[in-house]
């Protein structure tokens, strides 16, 4: 008997992995200013938070510089330390 | 050896504008006085803060961008603390990468000016 067809209820989709590259080797950006709000929310979630490497995936190097500019702006009020959708 | 610097302070928003004023030129004068020269001075106005300070809600900014020596600061934060009207400051060393970036925003915005 011709192997047993196995017919998934749907396709499975297999996770493509995108490849993670740092925004900042990219764009060749040697500065994270601490004044730039709009800059500094893309890398801050709803709450707040600064976001992990694994997801933003930037260097070690250029993270360490986002979260102290992040936690200079928290400090000088320009972002919050606990936000509520900030996006 | 004279490293450049760079200090937002926010003044609380209950001054009237020329108490900003005062408050941004003794700050200026204190500067040249201790022989820190002042590379650029930039106000922001009145800005809605992130989270209440002193339970206040806004406040103006003011940016000084300076060249002194290391020793001058810690006279300058003192002097910063002893301003009532200063809600919260911050003195920043800046680097290469910064002074680098500071000075093309100044072009940026000098060639959007004119």
């Amino acid at each position: 008997m011709a192997e047993s067809e196995i017919r998934y209820l749907q396709p499975i989709n297999i996770e493509v992995k995108k490849e993670k590259y740092c925004r900042f080797k990219k764009a060749g950006i040697k500065y994270v200013d601490y004044k730039d709000y709009k800059f500094l929310l893309k890398f801050v979630n709803e709450q707040g938070k600064i976001l992990p490497r694994r997801v933003t995936g930037t260097s070690t190097k250029f993270q360490k510089k986002v979260a102290t500019s992040v936690k200079r702006a928290r400090h000088l009020a320009i972002l919050p330390y606990v936000g509520d959708m900030l996006k | 050896m004279s490293t450049r610097y760079e200090t937002v302070f926010i003044l609380t928003p209950v001054l009237s504008d020329d108490q900003v004023k005062e408050a941004v030129t003794n700050v200026k004068d204190f500067l040249k006085k201790n022989g820190a020269t002042v590379k650029h001075q930039e106000s922001w106005g009145l800005k809605k803060l992130a989270y209440p300070i002193q339970n206040k809600s806004t406040g103006f900014y003011q940016l000084f961008e300076f060249e002194a020596d290391g020793d001058f600061i810690s006279k300058f934060e003192l002097e910063l603390k002893r301003d009532e009207r200063m809600l919260r400051f911050l003195t920043v060393k800046m680097n290469k990468n910064h002074i680098e970036f500071a000075e093309k925003q100044r072009n940026k915005a000098a060639e959007a000016s004119n």
